[in-house]
């Protein structure tokens, strides 16, 4: 029987209804009083150094309350970077300064050069296109192995070079690695390009800045998925705000990806405006500018070899990556190809010897930073292709390769610096088989074939690293943040709970999913408890929802405050009840006395804790509130596998995708509903990024993609029904729920599928094609039959 | 969006005085002008919305020619052309998305002339004739490149006339961004011989297929055009396909569309 409540239950997302019935509360709908709005006048100029900026006539303009050059912000700080990465010698990596608006120079198209404030937003624009800007065209630096030329342009000129590191991982296992290589009995090497994406949440950054002249207060209402770090990061770094005079504000938020995650120039611009102007400041990107605005992801140039024994054991796997930082270092962008990508490259795999090589390179294209998955969809995808194509190679069976390979103990540490708590990828394989029908394959290929389409199936693992910690760990590892998670429970008088989380919830559901826990705990009705998030003036100091944290973390956390609060409610119970707080049992919702029918509501209780007249004031504090921080000890790992059936067509190299499964094992799961939709959105974005999206520049920088006219976004009519089963569960040993996160694997585990499909598609056809790079769009498809 | 000034005139005769000012613009389904105005590419002075003249509006079938109004929907055509030249009635069905079709008209798709539109290869493809506020217009003289056609400045389409054919079709292959054609054929089979026309592939705009009209006109089979090609010099190459794609795509549609006839 599926429960109709708490742990495991399908609770229907609570959410959804002011979503779907447009009673959200989204960024854009703040409007404060006496708002002016900024329109930021970008580069349609790649790299180039900027002779003047002329605002003269723009300042006369009808409407315009005041306009900014990067001169207004020289006593500011630049945009801060959350992570460094020490290179393979030992060296810090390069890190440029980056401005709030363009100094000097314009690094990339949609660079802001200046922002102008008016009374409505068209009079901004018009004043902002009487701005006259001189800008001496520079050539620009858009392929990375160009860009680490010596004599190629610096993107910034204060830098050696283009290079902002070159990381080695494990440096110790280089040499061993290099001699497994020479023992090989077989190679495969494989190159390959992760695509560049645009994150296309569907609502759009918004910014809305105000300050209270009375008593010096800055609030920033913002799009954000974690409002703390963007209060630390601002205030501290870029402003000189201190915490307790600035409050940030995330609200309903429509999707993020992690494009949400970082701090933006529009951010500080609209907090320090405020006060510059002395009213409140309001940016809204447009979707153009989403695309030349918010930090792009992937990018990454692969090679990646795999060396196997006689017997075609894993023996040993290099990889050398270039990857993308675009023209800045936005806030986490130098951790995605190293610890979130290095750390991840052993896969389900027993390879004992491994060695990452990764140049991180600046060009004159917009930052790239974390994106769904970031490094861990790059690492899956390298290795689950290089297997395919060693299977190919080899000519055996790419599924029992991987079998043969899999790790089978467990706890398991990596060479790559990690350890694997659980998992049983045989169990999770197993599945895939069962709800995929692969036995069933061939009889859909001959019936494909009969109808004139190829059809091809394509199989892979994946392992993610969620909840990415300890703290004292990542702050060795080059992070400039802790990753704990908060959470404050605050019990009311009649019993209802109100839970102040520090992640933030962006479509995920954490409104119905957290309450499920905590009415699991206590044994109360789920609409008792009510989720708070997104404010940092009434929730603790969290870190914010990426990296499939949430639950793991965060939940945890929560666990860790409603534990406390139980253990005082029982001393409570043990008071009224006059009996031993050790005899004293929370079943139900209601406390009872071990053996005896005595027993006392939850309610009873927590009204003595506020109104404590028959209380033990000399024992404990009145009220019914604790806090909690977590700070998990190791990072959890859910895995899976994932099976795609294709059909190509053989005239246009049209593909469409017939069936899709996913095998999961997320450990422990709170809501299946949600789970599923997790993973049908991240397998869809992996199809996105697979089949249709592609964010590519021309040589002079110009973004080519740069509107739903090119940039092509998955659509519903491209997917098949999804079969999803996350039925294999080994429980996460080191947090309380024994949860592992499930917000990134659809992504993560699905673009090696499709791109496996489509080879078996091409080869049955004879075609010997071992790889073609995503976007697998028709025109490739059909490039790579000819 | 710029400021402009907004008319939204009854008749033809009203419509083409309002656009005799310099700068007035017409609107129709607004379909590819406003989101042009959004960007801020066009500064017209003056909107002249054609959406609320009725006589621009309509499907009707008079003899063996199917007459539809320069102001009908996408939609409108979709639905009450099917009987009459079904073929151009699944391609109005196929344009864009419910939004785009029940905005959008066939007079402002022809005027604008978009390299990848549908509705110019059915014009061309039918031999239509493109009739204005002024005079009546070929389709073979119509389309002049590009987003180029003959229409003068404020002249306004009020009509377009399709000869039905006996069989035709819409063979269409999307890119894969905006849907529009990345190369779509339409054909139709006449007494007096077939007419192949092909959008989305040219970096001249829709075309006659010649070679396969003529290979169409003694043999209306798809295999007719088994070792036709068309040369890929003037074939648009994009992100979304090379020219060489392309041109082999004009063969692969051309049968489909042949082979779907009816
Ligand atoms: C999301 C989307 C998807 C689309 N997909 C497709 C597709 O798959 N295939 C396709 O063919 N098209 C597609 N379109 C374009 C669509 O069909 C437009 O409706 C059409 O191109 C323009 O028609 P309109 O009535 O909207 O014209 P408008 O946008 O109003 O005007 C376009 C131009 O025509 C002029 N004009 C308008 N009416 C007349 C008239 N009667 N006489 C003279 N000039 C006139 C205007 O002045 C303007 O210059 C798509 C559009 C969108 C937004």
């Amino acid at each position: 029987m599926p429960k109709d409540g708490g742990i495991g239950a399908s609770s229907k997302r609570r959410e959804d209804i002011r979503f779907l019935t447009g009673a959200g509360n989204y960024t854009d709908d703040i409007n404060l009083r006496g708002q002016a709005y900024v329109f930021f006048l970008r580069s349609d100029i790649a790299h180039g150094t900027i002779n003047n900026i002329d605002t003269s006539a723009a300042e006369g303009m009808p409407g315009v309350v005041k306009i900014f050059t990067a001169e207004d912000f020289a006593g500011v700080g630049g945009m801060p970077c959350g992570w460094q990465v020490t290179d393979k010698h030992g060296e810090v990596m390069q890190e440029p300064g980056h401005p709030i608006l363009a100094t000097g120079k314009v690094r990339h198209v949609g660079e802001p050069i200046a922002a102008v404030v008016a009374e409505t937003l068209g009079q901004a624009r018009d004043a902002a296109e009487a701005i006259d800007v001189d800008i001496t065209e520079l050539p620009a630096v858009i392929d990375m192995k160009d860009a680490l030329k010596t004599d190629a342009p610096k993107v910034h000129d204060d830098l050696k070079n283009n290079l902002c590191y070159d990381w080695g991982f494990v440096e110790e296992n280089k040499a061993a690695v290099e001699e497994a290589f020479q023992k090989a009995a077989h190679v495969t090497t494989l190159e390959l390009r992760n695509n560049r994406l645009v994150a296309n949440p569907m609502e759009p950054r918004v910014a809305v800045g105000d300050f209270a002249r009375g008593t010096g207060e800055h609030t920033l209402y913002t799009t954000s998925q974690n409002p703390h770090v963007i209060r630390l990061l601002m205030g501290a770094f870029v402003l000189g705000i201190p915490e307790h005079k600035l409050r940030v504000v995330a609200p309903d938020v429509g999707g993020g990806f992690g494009t949400k995650i970082f701090h933006y120039q529009e951010e500080a611009f609209v907090t320090f405006a405020a006060k510059a102007c002395n009213r409140p400041v309001k940016w809204t990107s447009s979707r153009s500018e989403a695309f030349m605005s918010d930090a792009h992801g992937r990018d990454h140039v692969t090679t990646i070899q795999l060396a196997l024994d006689a017997d075609n054991n894993f023996t040993a796997l290099r990889t050398d990556t270039y990857a993308n930082m675009g023209a800045y270092l936005s806030t986490f962008a130098p951790s995605v190809p190293t610890w979130l990508h290095g750390t991840l490259m052993a896969g389900n795999y027993k390879t004992p010897l491994i060695y990452v090589n990764v140049k991180a390179v600046f060009t004159n294209t917009v930052p790239v930073d974390a994106y769904r998955g970031a490094g861990r969809p790059e690492a899956t995808f390298q290795l689950e292709r290089v297997i395919d194509k060693a299977a190919i190679e080899l000519g055996v069976d790419a599924i029992e390769l991987r079998r043969q390979n899999f790790i089978t103990e467990f706890p398991y540490a990596t060479p790559v610096a990690v350890e694997y708590d659980t998992g049983d990828y045989f169990a999770t394989m197993d599945k895939l088989t069962e709800i995929a029908d692969l036995a069933g394959f061939e009889a859909r290929r001959k019936e494909s074939e009969a109808r004139g389409k190829l059809r091809g199936l394509g199989v892979n693992c994946y392992i993610e690293a969620c909840g990415i910690a300890p703290s004292n760990l990542v702050g060795q590892l080059g992070a400039r943040a802790g990753l704990y998670e908060s959470a404050t429970v605050r019990v009311n008088a009649t019993g209802g709970l109100v839970v102040m989380t520090g992640s933030h919830s962006h479509g995920q559901g954490h409104e119905t999913a957290f309450p499920q826990v905590i009415a699991e705990m206590i044994g109360i009705d789920e609409s008792m408890i009510e989720i708070v998030h997104g404010d940092t003036a009434n929730t603790p100091m969290g870190m914010g929802t990426y990296g499939s944290r949430s639950i793991a973390v965060g939940g945890s956390a929560m666990v860790r405050a409603t534990e406390k609060i139980i253990a005082k409610a029982k001393k409570i119970a043990s008071h009224l009840l006059e009996a031993s707080e050790s005899d004293i049992e929370l079943k139900d919702g209601a406390f009872s006395v071990a053996g005896t029918d005595k027993s006392v509501a939850w309610g009873d209780v927590t009204l003595a804790a506020y109104v404590p007249h028959n209380y033990p004031l000399e024992d404990i504090e009145p009220g019914l509130e604790e806090t909690a921080f977590y700070d998990p000890s190791n990072f959890t790992y859910p895995s899976g596998a994932y099976a795609c059936e294709v059909e190509v067509d053989r005239d246009t190299g049209q593909v469409t995708i017939e069936r899709f499964s996913a095998a999961d094992d997320f450990g422990n799961i709170i809501n299946p509903m949600i789970v599923s939709g997790q993973v049908h959105g991240g397998i869809a974005q992996g199809i996105g990024q697979a089949l249709l999206e592609n964010c590519a520049y021309d040589e002079n920088g110009q973004l080519l993609s740069a509107s739903y006219m090119d940039y092509a976004m998955p659509r519903a009519y491209d997917m098949p029904f999804f079969s999803v089963d996350h039925s294999c569960q080994t429980p996460c040993t080191h947090n309380p729920l024994g949860v592992k996160g499930c917000g990134e694997a659809g992504a993560i585990g699905s673009p090696p599928a499709v791109v496996g499909a489509v080879v078996d598609a091409l080869r049955s056809a004879g075609k010997d094609v071992t790889h073609v790079d995503m976007p697998l769009s028709p025109s490739r498809v059909w490039a790579a039959m000819q | 969006m710029y400021n402009f000034d907004f008319v939204k005139p009854a008749t033809v005769d009203e419509a083409v005085k309002a656009l005799a000012d310099d700068e007035a613009q017409a609107l129709g389904g607004g379909q590819t002008l406003i989101p042009t105005l959004k960007q801020r590419l066009a500064s017209p002075s003056k909107l002249v919305s054609l959406t609320g003249i009725a006589e621009m509006k309509g499907v009707s079938k008079q003899g063996d020619t199917v007459v539809i109004g320069g102001g009908t929907t996408h939609r409108t055509v979709a639905e009450e052309a099917a009987s009459a030249y079904p073929g151009l009635a699944d391609l109005a069905g196929r344009i864009g998305d419910p939004a785009v079709r029940n905005r959008g008209t066939i007079g402002g798709s022809l005027a604008n002339n978009d390299p990848s539109a549908c509705y110019p290869a059915a014009a061309l493809g039918s031999g239509a004739t493109i009739v204005t506020n002024s005079r009546e217009i070929a389709a073979d003289d119509y389309f002049q490149g590009m987003f180029t056609t003959a229409l003068e400045e404020g002249e306004i389409i009020t009509e377009v006339r399709f000869p039905i054919p006996k069989k035709s079709a819409y063979a269409k292959i999307a890119q894969p961004a905006s849907r529009f054609p990345l190369v779509a054929v339409f054909v139709a089979q006449y007494a007096d011989g077939v007419r192949v026309a092909v959008t989305g592939a040219s970096n001249n705009g829709v075309f006659r297929w010649s070679e396969a009209e003529a290979a169409l006109s003694g043999n209306f089979a798809a295999d007719a055009l088994d070792g036709l090609t068309v040369a890929s010099d003037d074939m648009i190459g994009d992100l979304h396909g090379t020219a060489a794609y392309r041109a082999h795509l004009v063969g692969v549609m051309a049968k489909r569309a042949v082979a779907a006839a009816s």
